[in-house]
């Protein structure tokens, strides 16, 4: 018994190791941050889950506990509601559309712009420019640019193009077209609204990409040019198997920023003409009818629905991207 | 010819389309919006395809209308753009104060259970802010918080912690271990060494990761619009410009107007450190 308690003394009056000390330091470094990211996110997302599963409106919730009566019925209002899965498929058509708009758009500059040429420094920095300026406000150019009154394309659109009026791009849900005497019809204002996701997001793929693309080393094309590789050869066989891992960890950020981006999509149709994205609908529920049981349910669904996502995503690609590269 | 110089003409001449195409795409939107900002409502209406502003029609009267304060018949841009400032200076404050421990902890010092930390900062970063705004959205009607700058300021970390702690991280592991080592034999404690060898070694970062966080508060629309869209005198600028949008009394070029004044701030911090910028964002992503 003394013995052992003489020993565990000395082990504590022994002074610690480097590693001991360094494992201290980083745990004394990393509470705080950890603290706060617990508060301001962690703790608010578990109660999001909590609420879901409460009959909650916020004219009562000043009254309720934390904890009140527990009822599946959030999740029954949220899949029976009109339009749910419509919308739900809206968002992954929106979601794949702007990711893999950006992406390519990205690829396409960052390729164009990967040896120097006069003007490419200043052309650089302003590619940036979608993705830095504020989305309120580039929002509000796109609206009035497209705006069939006066709008500048759709101006444009009758004095060059020959179009007879100009389309309202942001609030027609089906065009018709006629090509090759084919009449069909497409989802505009969605469309459009892919179209701007993958103006204002191009610049983060590009900036990404070609971050990459100058790190290949210059040995490797010079290579295949001497084996008589043609440009679209050395570009398929050597620099996209060396982008393929970026192209994959950019598809992953892009699709879950994009399905659950609200400001675009409320921005610019407001939801409307076959654009109501689940994130609108979330804010609807919220303030629209202070149903904040069913908000928190359907954001809860989303999540989940991109949780699946990406699990089959990891489960069939990932796997074979790596090989790739 | 053979099919490698056939192919090398046209990839020659396509470079330059899509150079072309870029800068009309990326450009034009921001100078169209700068044109209609100066021009008078009814040249507009009256031919709306015309690109240039005669010097008769210029005018700067947009910019007096949106900056004059609402009680001078104007929007009242000057106080939003006050209150975008005070909130994204100060949410940059709160983000690096929170997110530097724990940035040099995760990139530098080896502890139990570091690499779950730092993959669980990582994830923070795409939990969806739809998540979060439902309970904050309660929790500030219940505090009473609803049109609190600072309580905008505080969600807003929850936006930034994760991104500059993913920028910063990557900085710290490229102090050189041997500075900090040298300081330690000098006998600074831990504390010291951070406070006063690797943060001002780390400058450079910490001064991208702030702008960084700057445009994402500045930018942000959002948590703007549920938090202080019942008090007038709190707008942010973003809030201010969607809400005036919305209605149809003010005209379309006073909105450009606007559109500048929230935009230009942005820009011009941008510009005047890209470089830094696009590195910080960056590094890393070349290592595969």
């Amino acid at each position: 018994m003394t013995t052992t308690h003489r020993r565990a003394a000395r082990r504590r009056d022994r002074p610690l190791t480097a590693a001991q000390r360094e494992n201290r330091a980083g745990l004394a470094f990393v509470t705080p941050t950890v603290l706060v990211v617990l508060v301001v996110v962690v703790l608010p997302i578990a109660w999001t889950v909590l609420l879901a599963f409460q009959d909650a409106r916020l004219v009562d919730i000043q009254g309720m506990g934390l904890l009140g009566d527990w009822t599946w019925d959030n999740f029954t209002a949220v899949f029976g509601a009109p339009g749910f899965w419509s919308s739900l498929g809206t968002t992954l058509v929106y979601a794949v559309g702007g990711t893999a708009g950006s992406i390519l758009l990205g690829l396409a500059a960052a390729l164009a712009l990967r040896r120097p040429f006069r003007g490419r420094g200043p052309l650089r920095a302003a590619m940036l420019l979608p993705y830095v300026a504020p989305v309120v406000a580039v929002a509000f150019v796109w609206q009035v640019a497209l705006s069939p009154q006066y709008g500048i394309v759709g101006e444009w659109g009758r004095r060059f193009l020959g179009w007879e009026r100009a389309p309202a791009f942001l609030s027609t849900r089906g065009h018709e077209v006629s090509l090759l005497g084919l009449e069909f019809e497409i989802p505009l204002a969605l469309l459009t609204v892919i179209a701007f996701e993958t103006w204002r997001y191009f610049p983060f793929a590009f900036l990404f990409l070609l971050a990459r693309l100058q790190a290949v080393p210059a040995t490797l094309e010079e290579a295949a040019t001497v084996d008589g590789a043609t440009v679209s050869q050395r570009f398929r066989y050597v620099l996209l198997p060396q982008l393929m891992p970026v192209v994959a960890l950019l598809s992953v950020l892009r699709f879950i920023m994009t399905f659950n981006k609200f400001d675009d999509v409320y921005l610019l149709t407001g939801g409307g003409a076959g654009t109501d994205v689940v994130a609108v609908r979330v804010y609807e529920f919220l303030t629209a009818r202070y149903d904040v049981g069913a908000a928190a349910a359907q954001a809860l669904v989303l999540a989940l629905v991109l949780v699946a996502l990406l699990g089959l995503y990891f489960r069939f690609f990932a796997g074979r991207t790596r090989e790739e590269a | 010819m053979s099919r490698a110089r056939v192919e090398e003409r046209v990839f020659a001449v396509l470079r330059w389309v899509v150079i072309a195409f870029l800068a009309l795409i990326t450009v034009a939107p921001f100078c169209y919006m700068l044109l209609l900002s100066v021009k008078p409502i009814d040249a507009l209406l009256l031919d709306p395809g015309r690109l240039w502003v005669s010097a008769r029609e210029f005018t700067a009267d947009t910019y007096r209308e949106v900056l004059r304060p609402a009680s001078e018949g104007g929007q009242g841009f000057v106080r939003m753009l006050a209150n975008s400032a005070a909130v994204s200076l100060g949410t940059v404050a709160l983000t690096l104060l929170a997110a530097v421990p724990g940035a040099y902890a995760v990139g530098r010092l080896r502890f139990f259970g570091g690499r779950h930390v730092g993959a669980l900062f990582l994830a923070v970063y795409l939990f969806p802010a739809t998540l979060l705004a439902v309970p904050l959205f309660v929790l500030f009607a219940r505090m009473g918080l609803q049109g609190s700058l600072t309580g905008l300021a505080i969600v807003y970390i929850a936006q930034t912690v994760p991104v500059s702690i993913y920028m910063m991280r990557n900085y710290f592991a490229t102090v050189p271990r041997s500075v900090e080592e040298a300081a330690a034999l000098d006998g600074c404690t831990r504390l010291q060494t951070v406070r006063k060898v690797v943060l001002p070694l780390s400058v450079p970062s910490l001064m991208a990761t702030g702008l960084y966080i700057f445009m994402i508060a500045w930018n942000e629309f959002l948590f703007a619009l549920l938090f202080l869209v019942a008090k007038p005198e709190k707008w942010t600028v973003s809030l201010g410009l969607q809400q005036l949008a919305g209605g149809i009394e003010v005209s379309k070029t006073v909105l450009m107007a606007g559109s500048v004044v929230l935009t230009v701030p942005v820009v011009l911090l941008f510009f005047a450190a890209e470089r830094m910028l696009t590195e910080g964002l960056t590094s890393g992503a070349d290592k595969g």
